[in-house]
């Protein structure tokens, strides 16, 4: 027990070193969130260019573009994804954080384009036909229609993604940045003791995404009770 | 073709690949008319209907609406839609909007109706239906015949100048037909012009003021109910009739 006092004054007091792990996990939180917010875009743009295509048969080099982007982003690590943008892509532009911002974006974007697509397929081709047979125009159906009722049944499988993303995030010491992970390691490097900086880091990961877990279950009862 | 002439179909024809499902079809409606299509499953009677307002894409011929012919690439499909209103079998109302919603969305958004003007409208509709208790329920809170009888005032808050329904009982418990039956015979009592596909005979023979028999993508037969019912002419509506009546 004395000794555990030691290790934890050591690993985390010392020097302050606990600032490793604040700071990162501040980073780590930037990168998910500003990742999350490209990828709900760039998802949703290439799910309805897909459905698009899929129900109507018109967008077809847009299809065509999309298919391309999520097969070669779904075919590689992120990992790699990573290291191209920052040494290969943005190879003149420094700012590692933005770099990993734009990767991780894409990268989830990718995953939220299938899951949404499968939302709006998932909806009754009625609803497309009684929207239209109103004169609503396809994008007006899409908005007011299909898009609300697509958004509400995959709500839980893109929060799932977006706690996929917060650990995916791990791997930004690739490109030099400091975030949950590194710290940790930072701190392990310094102190030359791995148990207990990379068991505090492992669990700040699992209480976020238990916490973020248990807010999606809420998620699907709540749904589940507005249907009745 | 007269003033009162509402659809004027010419030589209509849809393919699926090589399979022929309207072959050529030929007829006038009159405004003010109820026709009733009928005809055995896979006729393509369903197809001619859907035909009208293109949720099926005409493969020939073509269709005028109000003298102007549809069917032409480069018309605006939605402004014609909005006079044409279309009553489905599974009703497909909208299942994340209250029935008020469902029934003020399209006259606010495409017709330029305020929240006010919308709902006055949606409310004398629902009772006149019976149903205005139920205007912040939500779809799956109501009853099969409830939701058809949603839908077919939904579909009137466009005031449209023709109504298709697409088998509208078919789906319902025996026991909710005669509830939607008696909107629509009071829209005829009104003078709507209304378009039937439907299986039930006694709703043809009391409403319809004309019926047309589809069989293998053709109007084998078309006549005034009395007639058509008591007298059929061709042997293939025959033995349709006796195989339903």
């Amino acid at each position: 027990m004395e000794q555990f006092k030691i290790n934890f004054i050591n690993n985390f007091i010392t020097d302050n070193r606990y600032m490793y792990l604040v700071q990162g996990l501040g980073k780590t939180l930037l990168l998910t969130a500003f990742a999350a917010i490209i990828g709900i875009v760039l998802g949703f743009l290439v799910a309805i260019i897909r459905s698009t295509y899929e129900k109507t048969g018109k967008l077809k080099i847009a299809n065509a573009l999309c298919s391309l982007y999520l097969t070669v982003i779904r075919g590689t690590p992120a990992v790699v994804q990573l290291l191209i943008m920052f040494y290969v892509v943005f190879a003149s532009y420094n700012n590692s954080t933005v770099v990993a911002i734009i990767t991780f974006g894409i990268n989830s974007g990718a995953y939220v384009a299938e899951i949404v697509r499968s939302g709006i397929m998932s909806i009754d081709g009625g609803q497309l036909e009684a929207g239209r047979s109103l004169g609503f125009s396809y994008a007006q159906t899409m908005w007011y229609v299909i898009m609300p009722q697509a958004f509400k049944n995959v709500l839980p499988a893109l929060a799932n993604e977006f706690i996929v993303l917060l650990k995916e995030t791990s791997i930004c010491g690739y490109i030099g940045l400091m975030d949950l992970t590194k710290g940790g390691d930072i701190i392990r490097s310094r102190t030359y003791e791995a148990f207990m900086p990379l068991i505090a880091v492992a669990l700040i990961y699992l209480i976020m995404v238990v916490f973020l877990s248990s807010m999606v279950k809420k998620l699907e009862r709540r749904l589940r009770v507005s249907e009745r | 073709m007269s003033d009162n002439t509402l659809f004027e179909i010419n030589g209509l024809c849809k393919a699926f690949g090589e399979h022929l499902v309207l072959d050529h079809i030929d007829t006038t409606i009159e405004k003010g008319e109820v026709v009733v299509i009928i005809g055995p499953s896979g006729s393509g009677k369903s197809t001619f209907l859907r035909s009208l307002n293109l949720l099926e894409q005409p493969t020939g011929g073509q269709i005028l609406f109000e003298g102007n012919d549809i069917t032409k690439s480069g018309n605006n499909i939605d402004k014609y839609r909005q006079k044409i209103g279309m009553v489905f079998q599974h009703f497909n109302l909208f299942p994340h909007m209250t029935i008020l919603k469902n029934m003020t969305i399209a006259p606010m958004k495409l017709l330029g109706l305020s929240k006010e003007e919308a709902e006055s409208q949606a409310k004398a509709l629902l009772e006149r239906v019976g149903l205005l208790e139920k205007a912040d329920a939500y779809p799956s809170q109501l009853s099969g015949g409830q939701k058809q009888r949603i839908a077919i005032v939904r579909a009137l808050c466009m005031k449209p100048d023709v109504l298709l329904f697409d088998e509208p009982t078919s789906a319902l418990d025996p026991e909710m037909v005669g509830e939607v039956l008696e909107v629509m015979k009071d829209l005829a009592k009104d003078g709507m012009t209304m378009l039937v596909v439907t299986h039930e005979m006694g709703f043809a023979r009391e409403v319809g003021s004309r019926v047309l028999f589809i069989d293998e993508g053709k109007i084998v037969e078309e006549n005034t109910p009395a007639e058509l019912f008591d007298n059929p002419q061709s042997e293939r509506l025959q033995s349709f009739l006796a195989k339903v009546l």
